[in-house]
């Protein structure tokens, strides 16, 4: 008993000491929980939420694109989607087989729908298909019992109701590509579509807008359980254009078929009314990625329906050009209205000979007579004696050889030469032909049809620096239209007697009976269009031809035919609209271009006798309507 | 000695009923109210439903419960009788698993009797405090203190030991070692005897590591870094610490804890039960359980060192520790204290493996409480004639 008696105080005392030990330790896991739940406790909240808490970008609808009157260019259309949830539905694959009786289902879609399934968690709704018809829609909400796990859901897509009548104007939207990103997270959201080309691009940051976010608790598997809080984006600005829609309509339909452009100004403070390229193309078919076919036929079409012909298309100018010439020569006293040139059918200088295109000339021409008839050799005689550097300058001054800053992108500059331009870019001093042959707008010269509408508006509003823009307005979602544009255009600094002289002549050449353009004189009461013709060589015409007769257009390839141009301005006494169109191959401008002018000037013209192009519904437009 | 005064009708010749009157009831009702809490977490963990956890784990307690009071009126004496043969059937079957046990998360700890499915070393944590107390009764002090009279007891605990290893089950390895090291530390084995067998394991680490599976070395290796692999091996841990410190002093509510109720944390019903109570119920309530256990242990050393014969000390001893183990084990590892080895919390993790273990142990405790005043001599050897008094 003695001896048991010492081992239970040693047991006593050891037990204490395990007591102490087990007190430190669980003193520490106190120490840690304090640690863990009141020190870093806010620190772990933090991390809780970031678990729990998923934000998700919403994103905001697309600003509508409208035209001057209020009418919808661009808005956006509801998509709908068929989608699948895998979890939900007994076999995918029946119930594949039975959607597929409502609507299409390609083999392809099938593989890539069974694999997305796989990839994803089973209750991570898998897409089906897009852009069903509203029929179909009708058609699944009816057969809902039978097709388990399959929802549809309504997304927006961007719609271009009037598909490639706009096409050059407004562009078109696409997914984002890799390098687009700008750290906008909207741009991270799948499927999110930015402006591409043409004005979507220009005004994408207006209309685009700002993205809304959802909160949503998910668990660990990132299942959505509720939706904490919501804040629905802001919708992207409207912007509204110059253009008129109807007018656009009508002009994108007078160009079917052919490879052309026709660019409407107000002459007064440069709203483009109206911009066709044709052909076009569809810019709803690029929301979806286009094809590799149908971008590839795109891409190979001759007639390129890909390039905006308006900013994009570089042509001499030819013998719209001749107004510049005379411009030139009259600023600087080297002609007057009287001065005369004797027309044989072609001028020498050196060995060099330079024809006229009427073969046995004009006779004696003054300046109002030598553009009437567009005839080449008073043009030569006067480029020779103005000089390629003054005829360089007021080509400038009327917005030739320059970006004139529209806001589109993929602007040309056009090439107006100098000497020092030839040297540079050539290699040669410029020669004395050279200038005589530019003195009718061929050689080294380029102009976009914008450029030449543009050239056309100045003349016609008596010398006023007008630039073009087709945005009127960018309203907020709050209805307020943003700054306005400054439409004050400086003066060029023209004679007003010698731009009255053009005016006349360019009349003449529509409205009397042995102008060029006489077969395109509008036939309307009390209005008369004032206009320039010009047909520009694509090919070099030889001395052998020269001499056994020039080839007609008609019996040559299209690819070799002339271009055909025309510009001019309506109404003769009171400006206010200018045009210029340009048709590649179209033969004479005369006959391919002159009549396309007419109906589009009758068109805005009788547009403004319906009210439409009022200056009533200018909104926020100012500027001087009024000048004569 | 002041205890020659107790009443010498303390013993095992009376009437079971006479023996559960002496069956201190305080303790049972705090073991309840702790299970209690157990059930309400379970409760929580289904998401609000007594299915399917809480509902069978109140069964399994009250089944526990049972057997608890059933064998704290056994006489103490079968027990001792009969501890190294309950050790060698524990033995038995520990080997047996090595040889036909079913494999479950990746280790073979289970076996298939027929009737029941047993998990070995589990029953192990209890034959092996009955064998080592035995032993140690035995001992006398004075050979305690002999080296060579710790060659026998040290087999009986490194045997099963090296087969739990083997299975391999770290924690109930470790639980099995550190739980046998109280016995020998109560039965009074020289403190520099320790020392060794410290400086002998950190030298042997180098060499056991290359012995680990490659979870186990992750899980290490997550301990030390787990921010390391967050998505991986240390996703356990740093999910259970961000609910344990979002849960802040008073919890986010019964039933509304985030991290639990998301899926973030995982095994919550089980291993990682004490983090959801914590996440749930804060601070306070993670205290509030911590001081029923420690009331626990308080009775647990209060009944052993009460005991009048050694045997039953070294029980208790035993039982305590082994106790104790669970609970610091468990929450060490969901607070990142150690790394992530599977040990269930002790009446709160659902499941009912540990559930038996501990019910068994805490009667054991019960019987030494009853039979405290039983007079068993050293040489005692089984004999039921000459209680030696």
């Amino acid at each position: 008993m003695h001896r048991d008696s010492d081992r239970h105080k040693l047991f006593s005392r050891r037990m204490a000491m395990l007591a102490g030990g087990k007190f430190v330790l669980l003193s520490a896991l106190g120490a840690r929980l304090y640690y863990l739940q009141v020190v870093e406790s806010d620190r772990y909240k933090t991390l809780a939420d970031e678990n729990r808490i998923n934000f998700r970008l919403l994103p905001p609808p697309r600003g509508r694109i409208i035209d001057r009157n209020g009418l919808v260019i661009a808005d956006n259309a509801q998509n709908y989607r068929v989608l699948m949830v895998s979890e939900n539905t007994p076999s995918v694959e029946n119930t594949l087989d039975i959607l597929s009786t409502i609507m299409p289902i390609s083999d392809n879609d099938r593989a890539r729908v069974i694999r997305d399934m796989q990839r994803n968690k089973s209750f991570v709704p898998v897409t089906v298909r897009e852009n069903l018809a509203w029929e179909q829609v009708a058609q699944i909400e009816v057969n809902t019992p039978d097709l388990p796990g399959v929802l549809i859901d309504v997304g927006q897509s961007r719609n271009y109701p009037f598909g490639e009548d706009f096409a050059h104007v407004l562009g078109y939207v696409a997914p984002v590509a890799e390098g687009e990103a700008t750290g906008d997270p909207l741009l991270e959201l799948p499927g999110f579509r930015i402006g591409k080309a043409g004005l979507e691009k220009v005004h994408d940051l207006a209309l685009r807008g700002t993205g809304g976010n959802s909160q949503v608790e998910v668990n660990a598997y990132g299942r959505v359980i509720r939706e904490l809080s919501r804040q629905e984006g802001e919708s992207g600005s409207a912007v509204q254009l110059t253009i008129d829609r109807e007018l656009q309509r009508y002009t994108a339909n007078r160009l079917a078929g052919e490879s052309a452009s026709v660019t409407v100004l107000d002459v007064h403070n440069g709203e483009v009314l109206s911009l066709v390229s044709s052909p076009s193309f569809d810019p709803n078919r690029f929301n979806h990625g286009l094809t590799g076919p149908e971008w590839r036929a795109l891409v190979n079409n001759p007639r390129t329906p890909l390039i905006n012909k308006v900013i994009q298309g570089q042509y001499a100018p030819g013998s719209t050009f001749k107004m510049v010439v005379a411009l030139a020569a009259l600023e600087r006293g080297i002609v007057t209205p009287d001065t005369e040139f004797f027309c044989s059918g072609s001028m020498t200088l050196g060995n060099a000979k330079f024809h006229c295109w009427k073969k046995h000339g004009h006779g004696t021409m003054n300046c109002r007579s030598a553009i009437m008839q567009s005839c080449d050799v008073y043009f030569y005689e006067v480029a020779k004696r103005v000089g390629i550097e003054r005829i360089g300058a007021m080509a400038r001054r009327l917005g030739l050889g320059d970006k004139l800053g529209i806001d589109l992108p993929g602007e040309s500059a056009g090439l107006v030469p100098s000497d020092a331009w030839k040297r540079g870019a050539i290699g040669a001093p410029w020669q004395k032909g050279e200038t005589v042959i530019l003195g009718i707008g061929q050689g080294y010269i380029l102009t976009t049809p914008l450029q030449l509408a543009i050239m056309a508006a100045r003349i016609a509003n008596g010398g006023k620096a007008i630039q073009p823009r087709l945005t009127r307005a960018v309203i907020g979602a709050d209805g307020a239209a943003g700054p306005a544009p400054n439409l004050e255009a400086e003066s060029l600094d023209i004679d007003p007697k010698n731009l009255a002289l053009i005016r006349q002549a360019m009349s003449d050449v529509v409205n009397s009976p042995y102008g060029t353009a006489h077969r395109s004189k509008l036939e309307m009461p009390d209005v008369e269009m004032a206009g320039k013709t010009g047909t520009v060589q694509v090919r070099r015409i030889s001395k052998a031809e020269r001499d056994t007769g020039v080839l007609k257009n008609e019996d040559l390839p299209w690819e070799q035919r002339d271009h055909a141009l025309f510009v001019a301005f309506a109404p003769v006494d009171k400006p206010r609209y200018a045009i210029s169109v340009v048709v590649e191959h179209g033969g004479s401008g005369s006959r391919a271009a002159a009549p396309i002018a007419r109906d589009v000037m009758t068109e805005t013209l009788r547009r403004v006798g319906q009210g439409a192009l009022s200056a009533d519904n200018s909104g926020p437009r100012r500027g001087d309507d009024e000048h004569v | 000695m002041s205890t020659y005064s107790v009443a010498a009708s303390a013993g095992g010749r009376e009437s079971v009923f006479r023996k559960l009157l002496r069956v201190n009831w305080p303790f049972v009702i705090v073991l309840t109210m702790t299970a209690g809490i157990g059930f309400g977490m379970l409760y929580s963990a289904a998401g609000g439903n007594w299915d399917p956890w809480a509902s069978r784990q109140m069964v399994r307690f009250a089944g526990g419960m049972a057997l608890m009071l059933g064998i704290a009126v056994v006489d103490i004496r079968f027990w001792l009788r009969h501890a190294y043969a309950l050790y060698v059937v524990g033995l038995a079957l520990l080997a047996a698993v090595e040889v036909m046990g079913t494999v479950g998360m990746g280790a073979q700890r289970w076996i298939d009797l027929g009737i029941v499915t047993v998990q070995p070393s589990e029953v192990m944590k209890i034959v092996l405090v009955l064998a080592l107390a035995r032993y140690f009764h035995a001992t006398s002090i004075e050979d305690v203190y002999r080296p060579q009279y710790l060659i026998v007891p040290l087999v009986m605990v490194l045997a099963p030991a090296g087969l739990v290893l083997r299975q391999p089950d770290l924690g109930t390895t470790g639980m099995l070692i550190l739980g046998s090291g109280a016995i020998f530390f109560a039965a009074g084995v020289r403190m520099w005897k320790f020392g060794v067998v410290l400086a002998l394991g950190i030298a042997a680490l180098p060499v056991g590591w290359q012995f680990l599976h490659e979870y186990q070395k992750n899980r290490v290796l997550t301990f030390l870094n787990p921010e390391n692999d967050p998505l991986g091996t240390g996703y356990h841990i740093i999910q259970s610490k961000i609910a344990l410190g979002s849960g802040g002093v008073f919890g986010k509510g019964f039933l509304q804890g985030t991290q639990s109720h998301l899926s973030f944390l995982p095994e919550m019903q089980t291993d990682f039960i004490f983090t959801m109570l914590a996440e749930e119920l804060g601070l306070v309530g993670a205290l509030v359980l911590l001081v029923l256990y420690i009331v626990i242990l308080i009775y647990a050393m209060v009944f052993s060192a009460g005991c009048r014969h050694h045997f039953g000390r070294l029980v208790g001893a035993g039982i305590t520790a082994t106790f104790f183990l669970y609970v610091f084990i468990n929450i060490a590892m969901v607070t990142g204290l150690i790394p992530v080895v599977g040990v269930p919390l002790p009446l709160i993790s659902y499941g009912g493996t540990a559930m038996l273990t501990l019910m068994i142990g805490f009667g054991l405790l019960m019987n030494v409480h009853i039979h405290r005043d039983v007079v068993i001599p050293r040489r005692w050897v089984g004999e039921d004639s000459g209680p030696g008094r």
